[in-house]
């Protein structure tokens, strides 16, 4: 147990050793997000009736952000300890497969969550954002945050160097979660984009992530946490044989 | 009561594709030793190493440390060993003593372990580094950091992987007289290398691996004795009568160095010089040392 909670400490003072890169600036991008498409958009959109598109958005950067930095967190401790070399000394030590997965992912959860908490805190002073059913939010933040620790660490085993983790990143992570209706609701797209939507688990989340804030979604939140929750165990298991098989870490 | 081996290995397989690695290795090694694995690049001395450290798995075959399997039981057999990288290799995100303590944690030791910390890094001369970064120190310190790094946990088991390539003299010397007071004070050390006299100088038991074999298994002093020939180079006035000639093995400059059987032959030799009237002006007597019984047993296996 206490290997498990020392190598969860070490992942958390990881990434806090360099909060500026890893929680600050996440913010400020969210932050930029919001203050340009809230400028350009918010007189002529109005997504939900009485929620003005200004408040819409939030919760979807809030989601975003933390969706992503979970992702960063497990890929890039990885990589990076697969190119150093150092990623032997974990190797070495009697740490099993489902207590490095554990710590890798409670501590993308934290990282996420941290960020995406930041987000909304700063956003509060001059959004105004109902909390109709606090226990969805925190539902699907933690679901959030752990598919996406779960896939980081998917992509930090499997990828070699660092342009192959920042491809994963740049050509399935970013269109997925820019693609799943952070800026608009998907009922403004056209049918067939809105179909294609439906498949995009991150749609899911912010969905109903969106939900537990003003109580109003394009998909019932049950639905949706269900569904982030399958995606979950799905990705967990597909990690956790990979981590037991030892692929590209154990020869 | 048999004391149970520090490492077991038996009938160890290992193939990458088409290379077989290792080929049937048999090893024990007893508890305190002090051990050397030689062989050429490529021979699988660091197959080895990683398989018994559970970096890679056995194609077939078993090993142990200290009675626990390394892959049954992999918990505790990690436990008990320490293992030295090759490679300089370090988390650039921690200074060594956050590293060391980090290292602790994940064999499950806490603050009490922290006096032992304490006690590597003043040993290995690295106290008033304990506050730097990882990146900031040079190669002599990160290969110590390393050797730090892997004691973290007080393994009674260490193996170093060629821990001396790209170190200056005068830290080898500390290293090894570190590494010397673990030993006495009861860790058994297991020791790839290069420098033939150091496995001679600090080493009880020698084996030698050639392609995926174990070549040559014994006392370093065996190994020594092995090999009979010594030599004796001789600086003459005058030519080698002929009757020494069958012992020539080679000249350099104004020495001639001859191919001993045995000491006794050294009284015949010059008893021939004197009979030809040749004047010894320097004479010198040269052991084998593990290098050449090295190159004598990797050349007979080719």
């Amino acid at each position: 147990m206490r290997g498990m909670y020392t190598l969860f400490k070490k992942e958390i003072w990881r990434f806090w050793k360099v909060s500026f890169q890893t929680v600050a600036a996440p913010v400020m991008t969210a932050l930029l997000y919001l203050l340009i498409f809230s400028h350009a958009l918010a007189t002529r959109l109005e997504v939900y009736p009485g929620v003005s598109y200004t408040a819409f958005l939030v919760p979807g950067l809030v989601m975003m952000s933390l969706l992503q930095n979970s992702f960063a967190n497990s890929s890039s401790s990885l990589i990076q300890s697969k190119v150093m070399g150092n990623i032997v000394f974990l190797l070495l030590t009697p740490i099993s497969y489902l207590e490095f997965f554990l710590a890798f992912l409670a501590a993308s959860m934290v990282r996420g969550i941290a960020v995406g908490l930041s987000v909304y805190l700063v956003t509060m002073f001059w959004v105004h954002l109902p909390l109709v059913h606090p226990w969805y939010i925190l539902g699907f933040a933690l679901m959030g945050s752990a598919m996406m620790g779960a896939m980081g660490i998917v992509a930090g085993i499997c990828t070699e160097k660092f342009d192959q983790l920042a491809a994963f990143q740049n050509f399935i992570i970013m269109p997925l979660t820019f693609l799943s209706g952070v800026f608009y609701s998907i009922h403004s797209l056209p049918p067939l984009w809105h179909q294609i939507s439906r498949f995009n688990p991150f749609f899911y989340i912010i969905d109903g992530f969106r939900y537990g804030f003003f109580g109003q979604g394009d998909v019932s939140p049950a639905l949706s946490l269900s569904i982030v929750a399958l995606s979950f165990v799905l990705i967990s298991v597909a990690t956790l044989q990979l981590l037991k098989s030892g692929y590209k870490l154990r020869g | 009561m048999m004391t149970i081996p520090a490492i077991k290995i038996e009938q160890v397989h290992k193939s990458f594709g088409k290379l077989n690695a290792l080929r049937g290795v048999d090893l024990q090694i007893e508890q305190g030793e002090f051990f050397a694995l030689l062989g050429p690049n490529g021979a699988g001395k660091s197959t080895l190493i990683n398989i018994l450290a559970g970096l890679m798995r056995p194609g077939s075959g078993h090993l142990s440390v200290l009675g626990h399997d390394v892959v049954a039981d992999y918990r505790k057999a990690r436990r008990l060993l320490g293992v030295v990288p090759q490679e300089l290799v370090f988390d650039p995100f921690f200074n060594v003593r956050e590293m060391l303590r980090f290292q602790a944690g994940y064999f499950g030791r806490g603050p009490e372990n922290d006096p032992w910390i304490d006690e590597v890094l003043e040993g290995l001369g690295l106290t008033d580094k304990a506050y730097s970064n990882m990146r900031a120190l040079s190669g002599g310190m990160k290969r110590r950091a390393l050797i730090a790094q892997a004691l973290a946990h007080k393994p009674p088991v260490l193996v170093l992987d060629e821990p001396t390539a790209g170190v200056d003299v005068e830290v080898r010397q500390m290293l090894w007289a570190f590494i010397n007071r673990l030993n006495k004070a009861g860790t058994t050390i297991i020791l790839t290398t290069h420098y033939m006299e150091e496995a001679q100088t600090l080493c009880s038991r020698v084996a030698m691996l050639k392609q995926g074999e174990i070549v040559a298994l014994d006392s370093t002093r065996n190994l020594l004795n092995r090999l009979q020939t010594k030599q004796l180079r001789l600086k003459l006035k005058g030519p080698l009568p002929q009757s020494l000639l069958p012992l020539k093995r080679g000249e350099s400059g104004d020495y001639v160095t001859l191919n001993l059987a045995a000491t006794t032959e050294v009284e015949y030799i010059l008893a021939e010089l004197r009979a030809a009237n040749v004047v010894v002006e320097d004479l010198q007597l040269i052991e084998a040392d593990l290098e050449d019984v090295f190159l004598d047993i990797m050349g007979n296996h080719r």
